[in-house]
């Protein structure tokens, strides 16, 4: 499973690049989604959300999940490409899987580093 | 519409549309016996591109078509959480008595006591079930009774003047309509965790009772085929909080004249006539979901119920009518709801009287017990322990990491079965989830507990078996494109090229 050192973590398998404020879901996520297949952004540009608030509806052939914020911030760009090629998210899920990216005013006091999150799924499965 | 024919699918079967010849008909009408009025040239079409078929044509395609089904008719059908159980076929011969087909729900009730009569002893009967005091047949399935149910909750809440309550708890075992009900009835969704066997779990629940709590939606037994080793402190913990139960009776057919929702605590449930009596489930249906309540939310139940209103007197026997509760939450359903329905469940409860209901919901444990029994040493059970009419089981291995639970299902159609749930429910990894039903024989559970074995050994000698199946020589298509099915989307029929600018 690849979990990489740079990126922060959440409990329902969200990562966060608090150098870039981008967002995605995490490997761990898109193995057990299995083939994405539509990706629906529920915030826009200039949005102010907060930690947990729902950004993203990601649908599989399998199920359906919400995704949530990891930090509390201003949207600043939602990923256009997921709308044509959703599958990206399966395979590049750190990349050009992205869905959001914040301009970050505060972040979860719960987020976990690479090495907390492995240790997290392990325990999981 | 341009699609082009070269991408299309192998055919097994042309649409209507592709056997349509020009000028030919299936039916010829009489010459009217009143004069023909001429339609206005300003609703008149040029071109009209409908098949034309003989009745032979027609029946031969939707026949054809029905061979490709797998049915409760045809195989076993082990969908878990569904209760696809058979259907009498008696239930189809009373549901066809002239009487009950050819009544229109309008007429005076004095021409319509038989039909009235029917609907008033099975609430009765439903009421006993499971302990109830009041009953609606209205509800058309089982979430639209989840929606009635959880109105009524909502307006009891109101009714009492307390309008800070606006929670409702749901396990993470639920299906999804009861978070989906709550969020249409504008409460707010807290998921409750379960522990380590498969109960909600205590602390996470007394955590959240406090008083915005509008009530708890739970089935019992679980998703999980278990049954809440702590369903009456569940309900108490959310009584004392002042809030109100809501019984899922998804899985009721594990629980017949064994123990009664209304003794273990319960408000308010509904039950599926589709899964639990026999009537016809999925596109067989149009399913029914009935909503029992307590004396206390009775009042709020909605209009109008089957009632006695006038009693037997002077040798003439009761009058039965409909009535509207006090507080109704208003009317759900057209009418009364389905109708044709209700006579299939009336039909299978007089068939078996209460010994025969406890002998189904016997046989359904017994037999899902049975399949577990044999299945536990190869599949992985998380929640092990002795299950009620269900069970879930992993379908993945460690030694073979390639296998999904999708691969084990589409194998079984190989072997001829309809695959069980997969994916469902979300807490355990790769489910597999098995409801045999009560009608079904040893030799029949032995055959799909000795196929679902064999395939467990070819996931680990042969995996391509498996992400193959099915194999086209066994199905119609073969394995079919998941992905591409949810991504690319058709939603036209298959009409031949230029269909419309053909002479009519």
């Amino acid at each position: 499973m690849n979990i990489p050192a740079n990126l922060m973590y959440t409990k329902k398998d969200e990562w966060v690049d608090l150098e870039s404020g981008k967002m995605g879901i995490t490997d761990f996520a898109q193995g057990q989604l299995s083939d994405i297949v539509f990706v629906e952004a529920l915030v826009d540009v200039d949005d102010d959300v907060e930690i947990g608030g729902e950004v993203a509806s990601v649908e599989s052939v399998k199920a359906s999940a919400e995704v949530y914020a990891p930090v509390s911030g201003t949207v600043v760009a939602i990923n256009e490409g997921l709308e044509d090629e959703p599958e990206v998210i399966n395979t590049d899920p750190y990349g050009a899987g992205w869905l959001v990216q914040f301009e970050v005013s505060e972040q979860s006091d719960e987020l976990m580093d690479a090495a907390a999150y492995e240790a997290y799924c392990n325990g999981r499965d | 519409m341009d699609i082009k024919l070269d991408t299309a699918p192998k055919i097994v079967e042309p649409t209507l549309y592709e056997l349509s010849s020009p000028g030919r008909v299936g039916v010829d009408f009489p010459d009217p016996d009143v004069p023909r009025a001429k339609l206005p040239d300003a609703l008149l079409r040029e071109k009209l591109p409908l098949p034309e078929l003989s009745e032979v044509d027609v029946v031969r395609h939707f026949v054809k078509l029905s061979t490709f089904n797998y049915s409760v008719d045809s195989g076993f059908y082990p969908l878990g959480s569904c209760t696809m159980k058979y259907n009498p076929k008696i239930n189809e011969d009373t549901a066809r008595l002239p009487g009950f087909v050819a009544l229109h729900p309008l007429q005076p009730i004095e021409t319509t006591q038989g039909a009235l009569v029917l609907m008033y002893q099975l609430q009765e009967w439903l009421k006993e079930i499971s302990g109830f005091d009041a009953l609606t047949l209205q509800p058309a399935a089982g979430a639209h009774g989840e929606f009635t149910g959880v109105s009524m909750m909502r307006a009891y809440h109101r009714d009492r003047g307390d309008m800070k309550r606006n929670k409702m708890l749901v396990p993470d075992s639920a299906h999804g309509t009861n978070p989906a009900t709550s969020a249409m009835t504008g409460l707010k969704v807290v998921e409750i965790p379960s522990d380590e066997r498969g109960n909600v779990d205590l602390g996470a629940l007394r955590a959240e009772a406090d008083d915005t709590l509008v009530g708890m939606m739970l089935t019992n037994p679980n998703t999980l085929g278990l049954f809440d080793e702590h369903v009456e402190e569940i309900c108490k913990i959310v009584h004392n909080a002042g809030g109100l139960m809501y019984g899922d009776g998804a899985n009721m057919n594990a629980m017949l004249g064994i123990t009664k929702m209304a003794d273990l605590g319960f408000d308010v449930m509904h039950y599926n006539l589709h899964k639990t009596f026999s009537t016809p489930h999925g596109g067989g249906g149009p399913g029914s979901g009935p909503v029992g309540a307590t004396a206390a939310l009775a009042d709020f139940l909605p209009a109008p119920i089957v009632d006695i209103v006038e009693e037997e007197a002077d040798g003439l026997p009761p009058l039965y009518g409909l009535v509207t509760p006090a507080k109704t939450i208003g009317r759900i359903k057209a009418f009364h709801g389905h109708f044709g329905v209700l006579v299939r469940a009336f039909t299978y409860i007089a068939m078996h009287g209460p010994d025969g209901l406890r002998n189904v919901s016997e046989y359904a444990v017994l037999n899902a017990n049975y399949l577990l029994a044999r299945l536990r040493d190869t599949y992985h059970v998380p929640y092990d322990r002795t299950c009620m009419h269900e069970f879930v089981a992993e379908g993945r291995w460690k030694d073979a990491p390639d296998i999904h639970a999708l691969d084990v299902a589409k194998r079984l159609m190989d072997y001829g079965f309809h695959p069980p749930t997969n994916y469902f429910p979300l807490i355990v990894h790769e489910a597999l989830m098995v409801e045999p039903t009560e009608t079904e024989n040893k030799d029949t559970l032995d055959a799909f507990a000795d196929a679902m074995i064999k395939i467990a050994e070819e996931a680990h000698t042969n995996p391509e078996l498996l992400h193959d199946a099915p194999h086209a020589e066994n199905t119609p298509f073969g394995r079919l494109d998941e992905v591409k099915a949810a991504k690319d989307l058709i939603l036209c029929c298959w009409l031949p090229e230029n269909y419309s600018e053909q002479e009519q």
